[in-house]
């Protein structure tokens, strides 16, 4: 394997182990995986920040 | 459109050269529809040079990202095909390309959510935009079913398993008589002809209606004209290079 492709596994496989069967939270007749959840949260965090934050624009627009 | 000049009761000659070449051939249903293209769509109004100056926000960049990622998807999809399963799930490079058309449809997903979420808010459906926030939404469905072919067209144990579990779903609602979620042969044509065909159609009229009529207004600050409510272009001039 080469040296990037396992520096790079071994940093994301300490962060996230994909070896093991999925975790799930319960809520009521919802069950999510805690990957989907994660995604659905980083979906809310880019979207306020896409809101919040200053977009720069072009020089000379004359704004 | 014939502009008929009112003092001669005759097209206007700049019209009619607008619609053909010569002007005998300017009622033929080729010179009709190009002349409707053209004034609909003119060339500086489907791919401009400036936007209005609220475009310059984070929040309208995720509609583009979205298109750019479905690009991907498309060429990735493209690559896999010609050269099938044994490559993409044994040659170093075709785990790469397949990797990068699951990675595309994730940011596909991912910022054509963020996009709905953003129209959403803006009530984007302003200003005579019903017809494309209602593309925009069939897009967003077709495109779930797209990604749900997909994991059942991957040629593993994996897709094997997803399609005996969807397919109690699908029967109970009545349509695993003509769409069996188990065929494998049926299931790869629909992820690689019948839905892309449908998301690329309904994509291209979603972005030519943004083209048409424009991008929506933002809802006017309290103590403002509501001129900019109805979501048609307010004209303050205000421009931002596109």
């Amino acid at each position: 394997m080469p040296a990037v492709a396992l520096v790079l596994g071994t940093l994301f496989g300490s962060l996230i182990d994909l070896n093991r069967p999925g975790h799930y939270i319960h809520w009521g007749f919802v069950q999510m995986s805690y990957a989907n959840l994660l995604v659905i949260v980083l979906m809310i965090v880019v979207f306020l920040a896409a809101i919040l934050i200053p977009f720069k624009s072009h020089k000379g627009d004359g704004r | 459109m014939t502009i008929v000049d009112p003092k001669t009761e005759r097209p206007d000659q700049a019209d009619l050269d607008k619609a053909a070449d010569r002007p005998e051939d300017a009622d033929q249903w080729t010179a009709k529809i190009r002349t409707a293209a053209v004034d609909a769509l003119p060339p500086q109004k489907l791919l401009p040079d400036r936007q209005p100056a609220y475009v310059a926000s984070w929040i309208y960049v995720f509609g583009v990202a979205t298109v750019a990622a479905l690009i991907v998807v498309i060429g990735t999809g493209l690559v896999l095909a010609v050269f099938g399963p044994n490559w993409w799930h044994v040659s170093p490079t075709g785990l790469f390309v397949n990797s990068l058309h699951l990675w595309s449809v994730e940011v596909f997903m991912f910022s054509m959510v963020i996009h709905l979420w953003g129209k959403f808010f803006m009530a984007a459906w302003r200003g005579k935009r019903k017809a494309t926030w209602i593309t925009g939404v069939v897009s967003f469905l077709v495109t779930v079913g797209a990604a749900f072919t997909g994991y059942l067209s991957q040629q593993n144990f994996d897709s094997q398993w997803i399609s005996t579990q969807a397919k109690d779903g699908i029967n109970s609602t009545g349509a695993g008589a003509i769409f069996n979620v188990t065929n494998f042969g049926q299931m790869i044509m629909w992820h690689i002809v019948l839905l892309p065909l449908c998301i690329v159609v309904i994509v291209g009229i979603h972005v030519l209606m943004v083209r048409l009529r424009g991008v929506v207004t933002p809802f006017p600050a309290k103590g403002e004209s509501p001129g900019g409510d109805s979501g048609t272009p307010v004209a303050t001039g205000a421009e931002v290079r596109a």
